[in-house]
Parts: C-alpha cells; sequence; structure tokens
C-alpha cells in the first residue's frame, strides 16, 4: 500500500515539476514553422493501404473466433421457450453480422480508397435526401419487425399462467449459496419473511412461517431437482443483498431482490441425462477434461493434488455482484423423469417434520 | 467586451492554476482526466492479469495492492473493488470530464467565436470541483477496508450495507462525497457550455451554421443538467439509509445474524434513479465523441460532412430518446414485463438515428481526398468500433434476447466497443487534432500512427472474443471461473484477451510520452495546421485572454465549405465573405 501512496506522490511531484518547466517553455515558443507533422502523400498511402488490412484483420479475427471457440458458446436449449429464445438470437445475429460485413467493408475499403493524392480535389457533395431517407426507412423497417418479433416472445415468456399442474418452487438466495423451497403435496408455498429465520435455532434456513399451515409441507433443499416436460414457476427471494438466478441452458435469468418476490417460469425440455449425450456436450466436456487433465499433471509434479474429472450439469449461477465469493455461488439442477424427481422428493424431509 | 478588459496583469496563480481563462481550464480537465485515465487503465490491467491466470502470485500485485494481495495472490475483494474503481474513474473521470469537459471548454468559446465561457468564474470553479472529486475519489484507494466494491452501478442493498462486504464501509461513503462533487461539477459546467452557445455566438454564426462539435457538446450538456441531478437524488437518498438509517432502498434483511429494521424500500427504485442517469450519461460521453469525429472526419476528408441536417436532427433524437430508455438495464430487475416491453421499443427505436449517422460518417468518406492524420485515424477508428459495439445493442435491448447475455461478458464487450472504445477513440481525435491549438506544437505523427494501429488491433482483440465468453455463459464481475469446472474451455480465451490487454496498455505509453514531449519539443504550429474552416483557426497561437486580438471574426458560412468548386483552395474558412455569385448551401 505505503508502494501505491510513494508511487501516487512521485507520479504528482513530477507532474508539477514538468507543469512548470513547460511555463517557461511557453514563454520562449519557437517561431521556427514547418508542416513535416502533417501527413503527407507518402503516409496517406500507407495508412491508407492498412486501412485495408485492418478489414481483412477483422474479417479473420471473426472467422478465427467462431472457429476456435465456436465450440464454447451454450449448447441447444434445455427448455420450452428456450427454442424460441435461440431462433430470435440467430436471426438477429444473421442481421448483424450482415450489417457488419457491408458497413465495415464500405468504411475502410473507401479510407483506402480515397486516401488522400496531391492536387487532388474531394467532390463536394453536402446532401442528398434521397438516401438519407433510405437509410432511415430501411432500419425502420428492420427493428420494427425484430421490436414485433421480440416483443411476442418476451409476453410469452413473461406472462404465464399460474396453471394448476405447474411446479411451484422458489429460489432462496443469500450470501454466497443457493437454497430452493418446493411447494409440498398442496403446491402452495407457505409465507415466509426473513423475521422467521432465527425460530428454530437457525433451522428455519428460508425463514418460512410456522403459523402458516401452507408452510408446513414445504420442503428446502440445496440442490434444484426438476421434472422435465413439467412448467416451472420460480419464485425469488434474497435474504440480504441482490443476486440474479441465472440458468444459461434454459435461457433463464431474474433478478432476486430483498423485500420482494420476482418470478420467472419455463418447462425444462432436456434431461440431464440426455443433455450429457448430446454430441456438442460429449465434445465440449471431452476437451474440458483434457485441459483438467493437463492442469493436474502440472499440479501433481508440484505435489499438490490432481482436479476431479468433469461431467456435464446444469448450473443455476448467481449473475448479479453480491460480495466477495459472488464468484463462486452456485446450484446443481437436475432435469430427471416426473417419477425419478417423484422418488427424490419422497425421500426429502419437510418444514414440519425439520421443526418437531 | 473587448480584448482590452482583460489585459489586466496576470499573476502564475491566476493563469496558471486558479484561472479562469477557457483555454486553460480545458487543458487542466486534459491533464486531469488523463491522470485519472492512468489510474482508471491500470487497475483494468491488474484484473485481467488475475482474469488469465487466477489465483497465481504476481510480484506487482504485491507491490501495487500490498496486505490486499496476501503473498502476490489479489483477494476477492480488491478484485471487486478494482473493477468498480475501473468503471467509475473511466467512465465518469475520463470519458465524461476528461473528454467533454476538455473540449467543450476549449472548443464552444473558439469556435463560435466567443472571447470566453459566459462565466469564467463557474467555469474555474467547476474544474476545482472536479479535481476536488478526484482527490476524493483517488483517497477512497487508501482506506483502511478498501475503496467501494459493489461495481460502478453501486446497487444497494450491496452497497448500503457495510457487512456485506469491506468496501461498502468507508469507501462508498467518500465515492458517494466524490460523485455529488463531481455532479456539482458537471452541472456548473453543463449550464455554463448552454448559456454560452445560446448567448455569445459571433455575428453571423446562426444555429444552422454551427460546426457539429458544438451541437454535440450543447446537446451533451443539456442532457447532463435534465439527468445528473436524479443520480444526485439517489446518492442523497443512499447516504440516508447508510447514515441515518432510513429505508428508502431497502427492505426485509437479514445479515450476518441479525434482523435489520428496514422496511418498505426497494432496491428497483435505486436502480430506476441510477439509470435515469446512467443510460444518459452513455450519449453524454458518446455524444462529444460523435462531434469531433465529425468535425475531423470532414477536416481530414476535405468534404462537407454529409448530411448536416440529417446529423444535428439524430444528435436531437439521440438525446431525447436517451432519456427514455434506461429501462432496457432492468428487463430481469423484477420491474413489470410490460414496462419491459416499452423500453424495448424505444431502445430500439435508438438505433435509427445511430445508423443514420454511421452512414453519413462512410458517405462523408465517399470520394473524398483523405488526409490520413493520426486524429482521421482515430476518427475512422470510432466509426469502426461505433458500428461494431453499436450492433450488438440490437441483441441487448431486445427484452427477450437480454435475458440470457444480461449481466455476462457479451455486455462488457458490448459495451466497452460502443461507449468505451468509441469514446476514447473520440477523445485521442481530440488531442491529436487539436493539440496544436492547446500547446501551439505539434504531435510526433510517427508516434501518434504507432499509438493508433497498436490500438485499434488490440481494441478488437480484447474484446471481441469477449461476446464468446458471453454467450458461453459466463458471469461478468467473478473474480475468477475456476469455481465451475464448466468453463475451464474458456481459460485460454482469457490469457489471449489480457495479452492483447497488456499490449495495448504499453501502446498508451507511445502516446504518453509523444504528449508530454510534444508539449515541450515538438515542432511548432503553423496558424491552421489542417486548413480547417473553423473559427479557433483564425485565433493566434500565442494564448491571451480574450481569444482574438481586435474584432471577433464574423462568419459568412457554415463550417464544412471544404472543396467547394469555384474555390481555388480545397478549403474556406467561415469567416470569409461569400464571393460574388457565390450561394451558400440551404441547410
Amino acid at each position: 500500500m505505503t508502494t501505491l501512496l510513494m508511487i501516487t506522490i512521485l507520479v504528482l511531484v513530477s507532474i508539477a515539476v514538468w507543469q512548470i518547466t513547460k511555463i517557461f517553455q511557453v514563454a520562449q515558443l519557437n517561431k521556427k514553422v514547418d508542416d513535416s507533422q502533417v501527413a503527407n502523400e507518402k503516409d496517406n498511402d500507407w495508412n491508407g493501404k492498412l486501412m485495408f488490412a485492418f478489414l481483412v484483420f477483422i474479417y479473420l479475427i471473426t472467422i478465427y473466433s467462431f472457429w476456435e471457440w465456436g465450440d464454447v458458446l451454450l449448447p441447444e436449449a434445455a427448455s420450452e421457450h428456450g427454442v424460441d429464445y435461440d431462433r430470435l438470437m440467430w436471426i438477429s445475429m444473421a442481421l448483424i453480422f450482415f450489417v457488419q460485413i457491408v458497413t465495415q467493408a464500405l468504411l475502410h475499403y473507401f479510407s483506402y480508397k480515397y486516401r488522400g493524392r496531391k492536387g487532388l480535389k474531394a467532390l463536394f457533395y453536402a446532401d442528398n435526401d434521397r438516401l438519407e431517407f433510405i437509410w432511415t426507412i430501411i432500419p425502420v423497417i428492420v427493428l420494427a419487425v425484430l421490436i414485433l418479433y421480440g416483443l411476442y416472445a418476451w409476453s410469452n415468456i413473461m406472462n404465464f399462467e399460474e396453471d394448476e399442474d405447474a411446479l411451484v418452487v422458489e429460489l432462496y438466495a443469500q450470501q454466497f449459496n443457493w437454497k430452493a423451497r418446493y411447494a409440498g403435496a398442496d403446491n402452495v408455498l407457505g409465507d415466509a419473511n426473513v423475521r422467521f429465520l432465527q425460530d428454530y435455532d437457525g433451522l428455519n434456513l428460508v425463514g418460512i412461517d410456522s403459523s402458516d399451515p401452507n408452510g408446513l409441507d414445504d420442503v428446502v433443499v440445496q440442490e434444484l431437482h426438476l421434472p422435465v416436460g413439467r412448467k416451472v414457476i420460480f419464485k425469488m427471494r434474497s435474504q440480504d443483498v441482490l443476486h440474479s438466478a441465472y440458468m444459461p441452458h434454459f435461457r433463464a435469468q431474474m433478478n432476486c431482490v430483498p423485500g420482494m418476490i420476482t418470478e420467472f417460469a419455463f418447462t425444462p425440455t432436456i434431461t440431464t441425462e440426455e443433455m450429457r449425450q448430446n454430441p456438442d456436450m460429449v465434445a465440449k466436456v471431452q476437451k474440458i477434461n483434457k485441459i483438467r487433465y493437463d492442469n493436474s499433471q502440472e499440479l501433481i509434479a508440484n505435489g499438490e493434488e490432481a482436479l476431479d474429472p468433469y461431467q456435464f450439469d446444469y448450473l443455476l449461477l448467481c449473475n448479479k455482484i453480491c460480495g466477495a465469493s459472488h464468484y463462486n455461488m452456485q446450484m446443481k439442477i437436475i432435469v430427471e423423469e416426473e417419477k425419478d424427481f417423484n422418488s427424490w422428493m419422497a425421500q426429502q424431509i419437510t418444514f414440519a417434520e425439520v421443526i418437531q | 467586451m473587448g480584448a482590452d478588459a482583460h489585459h489586466h496583469k496576470e499573476t502564475f496563480i491566476t493563469k496558471y492554476i486558479f484561472s479562469q481563462d477557457h483555454k486553460m481550464i480545458s487543458k487542466q480537465y486534459l491533464i486531469t482526466g488523463l491522470i485519472m485515465g492512468i489510474v482508471g487503465i491500470a487497475m483494468s490491467l491488474l484484473f485481467r492479469l488475475q482474469l488469465a491466470w487466477p489465483e497465481q502470485p504476481f510480484g506487482i500485485f504485491e507491490s501495487t495492492l500490498g496486505k490486499w494481495a496476501p503473498d502476490g495472490v489479489m483477494d476477492p475483494n480488491v478484485y471487486l473493488a478494482l473493477v468498480t474503481i475501473h468503471g467509475t474513474i473511466m467512465v465518469f473521470f475520463v470519458l465524461t470530464a476528461g473528454l467533454s469537459g476538455t473540449f467543450s471548454n476549449l472548443l464552444i468559446p473558439l469556435q463560435i467565436g466567443a472571447r470566453d465561457m459566459a462565466s469564467g468564474f463557474l467555469n474555474m470553479v467547476s474544474y476545482w470541483l472536479f479535481f476536488l472529486s478526484s482527490v476524493v475519489m483517488l483517497a477512497s484507494l487508501f482506506v483502511e477496508a478498501g475503496p467501494a466494491a459493489a461495481g460502478w452501478t453501486i446497487y444497494p442493498p450491496l452497497s448500503a450495507l457495510p457487512q456485506a462486504q469491506p468496501g461498502s464501509g468507508l469507501g462508498m461513503t467518500l465515492w458517494l462525497v466524490s460523485m455529488a462533487i463531481f455532479i456539482a461539477s458537471s452541472l456548473l459546467g453543463s449550464l455554463n457550455y448552454i448559456v454560452t452557445v445560446i448567448n455569445l455566438r459571433t455575428k453571423g454564426m446562426s444555429m444552422t451554421r454551427l460546426p457539429l462539435t458544438i451541437w454535440a457538446f450543447f446537446v451533451t450538456a443539456i442532457i447532463g443538467v435534465v439527468s445528473f441531478p436524479v443520480l444526485l437524488s439517489a446518492a442523497l437518498l443512499l447516504i440516508m439509509d447508510r447514515s441515518f438509517g432510513t429505508s428508502f432502498f431497502l427492505s426485509d434483511i437479514f445479515i450476518q445474524g441479525e434482523v435489520l429494521h428496514y422496511q418498505g424500500g426497494s432496491p428497483v427504485l435505486f436502480e430506476h434513479l441510477f439509470w435515469f442517469l446512467g443510460h444518459p450519461e452513455v450519449y453524454i460521453v458518446l455524444l462529444p465523441a460523435l462531434g469531433i469525429t465529425s468535425e475531423v472526419l470532414a477536416t481530414n476528408a476535405r468534404k462537407p460532412i454529409f448530411g448536416y441536417r440529417a446529423m444535428v436532427a439524430s444528435i436531437l433524437a439521440i438525446a431525447f430518446l436517451s432519456t427514455i430508455v434506461w429501462g432496457h438495464h432492468m428487463f430481469i430487475s423484477g420491474m413489470n414485463p410490460f414496462l419491459g416491453s416499452v423500453f424495448t421499443f424505444t431502445t430500439l427505436l435508438i438505433a435509427i438515428p445511430s445508423a443514420v449517422k454511421a452512414f453519413n460518417y462512410i458517405t462523408t468518406l465517399w470520394k473524398g481526398n483523405l488526409q490520413l492524420n493520426p486524429a482521421m485515424l482515430f476518427s475512422i477508428g470510432l466509426v469502426s468500433t461505433f458500428i461494431t459495439g453499436g450492433l450488438t445493442g440490437i441483441i441487448l435491448g431486445d427484452s427477450t434476447l437480454d435475458i440470457n447475455v444480461h449481466d455476462t461478458y457479451f455486455v462488457v464487450a458490448h459495451f466497452h466497443l460502443v461507449m468505451g472504445i468509441s469514446a476514447l477513440y473520440g477523445l485521442f481525435a481530440g488531442v491529436y487534432h487539436w493539440f496544436p491549438k492547446m500547446f501551439g506544437r505539434m504531435l510526433n505523427k510517427r508516434l501518434g500512427y504507432i499509438h493508433f494501429w497498436i490500438t485499434a488491433v488490440c481494441a478488437y482483440g480484447v474484446f471481441f472474443p469477449m461476446h464468446f465468453i458471453g454467450m458461453a455463459g459466463l458471469p461478468r464481475r467473478y473474480y475468477t471461473n475456476t469455481a465451475f469446472p464448466y468453463f475451464d474451455d474458456l481459460a485460454d480465451i482469457n490469457v489471449v484477451i489480457t495479452i492483447f490487454a497488456l499490449i495495448a496498455g504499453a501502446a498508451q505509453i507511445v502516446f504518453l510520452y509523444n504528449f508530454i514531449h510534444s508539449m515541450f519539443y515538438g515542432k511548432p504550429t503553423v496558424q491552421n495546421p489542417w486548413k480547417s474552416n473553423t473559427l479557433e483557426w483564425t485565433a493566434p497561437i500565442k494564448h491571451f485572454h480574450g481569444n482574438w486580438e481586435g474584432d471577433i471574426p464574423e462568419v459568412h458560412r457554415w463550417a464544412y465549405d471544404y472543396s467547394k468548386p469555384g474555390h481555388k483552395e480545397d478549403y474556406v474558412p467561415q469567416h470569409i465573405s461569400l464571393k460574388k455569385g457565390e450561394k451558400e448551401l440551404q441547410h
């Protein structure tokens, strides 16, 4: 810390010295004049050519990135609405790439083509209402289509109905872990508030109000199980600071806000097992395990423990800065067949059993 | 007010420290902004090291971070602090004050033909408040528990509760105090710019003859006056919550084994207040850069800016729309989804004037006679990154698509390109172009070229791959991604990014050297080195308070008569009268 302070002081002092010398310098401005620091024909030439090279560079970095890193992108969506999401994403992406390729080409090609030459005069061309109209109206039309499609998808995702057979799950966030609360046999979550957290010697993990009969059959767990093909309505809560429940494979995210309950719903369509068999995922996991193997060799050489091999699981991550361990606030999500889900659920203990 | 009024004796203090001369204040802004920029960029390099080689010991951490990097390994809290202060410094201190403060001050009086700002005194106060806020912000780095670490958006409750993280103690208080002072500075500056542009234009300088730089600064100042006070109120309410136990933003909190008394507040309210400034802020940063680009492109293309009217209209449209799009930062904050629909609509609308600007810039280059000076390269670079970064805004502005990329590295890539790099390029373009006006000497062009080309390659090298990390699902503000084996395959992308970032950082040293060296030893400039049309180049090279000896030049034409047929030279400065039979363009 002292070093940083020292450096700052040094910097400030040197600036002061430099400012003062400058003042004396300014007083004796040299009157000799030349234009050697203005771009000449040669500068225009090589910089114009570099502009063209830069265009090639932009294209190359784009192609290279897709070639080399295309496999890090998320696999196919594992939720019903996620399919729509991905379609809208790829339509937008295609559009963006088209515009990007064309406009960058024009910009850099013009910079190259019209690099200055001596004796040449530019075209005096200040205005063209028709052109302005064209490139105003085209974005208007394209964006109108995108907006309509986007809003249609948005309203389908966000305005879900609270139908009877949807599974209701509370996601409960705190620094720095997640808990999930299932609504139990009645499928109604009992009332809850942070005031109840200290009841029952801290066994009341998410602050369920024990006087509310709906809460007695609630089940609190540290691992999220979801039955495939059944709609899940999430109710998010946080007990301390903002968190965000991010489930990238399901194209799902919602902030958890202290003092209010936020909601999101989706229907998982691919079980964890199925996703592990997905060819893209198999390749990705192989690549990850190769990296982990290589890193392990290094660790072993240093006398440390090797890394465990990795197996794919769906993830719930925290995606709103929440403090020191924000980077490690996670929960495993397991999507399984309804019967597996039911037998797992049967093993869990209810709130009533916890507080007995 | 004549020039004579200013011929009183100036002492060292009134000339160089408490100066009321807009040209000196502009230099003060620039140099303070550059110093803050060095701090901000250095911080980003530190946390890039951590991201590429997570939890590895680095000697540089030990020497710069001291006890916050035990055995040279960066602490997670410090990582968050660095990210927070990097964002704050770059957005507010470098790209708001450093960019707009420097060039609004330098150019508004000189380009509209005024002897100084409407109030030289307020202008001086504005700078010194900015200086004070910089000092407070830097001082916050040295408090015991560390500086603010809740992200530059300082969302409560994280920022409100010292129990939540060490940085939310005294560090956060100093952050808020610094910002409050900064806002006061910004408001004084902006009001001055507005009044000056409206009242002090020289004879003949109608609004439709204003250079686009001035339009941009003028409108930026208006956005600032409209939106900054809202951030001030948010900061004040947050101070109340922190220090006086009110519950504006807090409710139902249990932390460190204790139920807190807060009831009925909402963090979402803070988000609304923050982004009511926060989004216009993007344009406060960007518009001056675009204004500078318009001027630099036209001058160096030796061609009129294409579509002057459309350019002014798009500045106005962007300014208006920028104040009603803030909700796109909050699609998944828990606010009503219908509100999300409205903000999607307004947000995608803003793509239209932005597209018009990009097309007009490209057309300005078409059939030009491009003088590829360093300033010109940075302006072309700005258009390039503005397009690349702007296009991904179509994805983020769409509430549906935002769901899965919100707060990931995709966002980091987007805003760094569209407002960070673009605005920095605007700043550099401005410095290269107006350095002769500020210091009477030329910057070295060769160093300028080196600076540009390395920076341009690295900017794409750093931020293009980030889109992929984001679309892989990696959240931003993660100290490391080693906690998720799922992200192990992102490790080498992070290394690539950091290497590009380090090279880019080194390239800025070339610029600093050029800047400092040329101040003393640069080639002395001629009166109008770029053969530009605007009025500042009619003022004498040697600065004095009052700008012009004798009368202020009168204006007879717009600022973009480059390569006009019927004239021998390829430029006709604004103060040259129309020839017999010459027509002025209708605009």
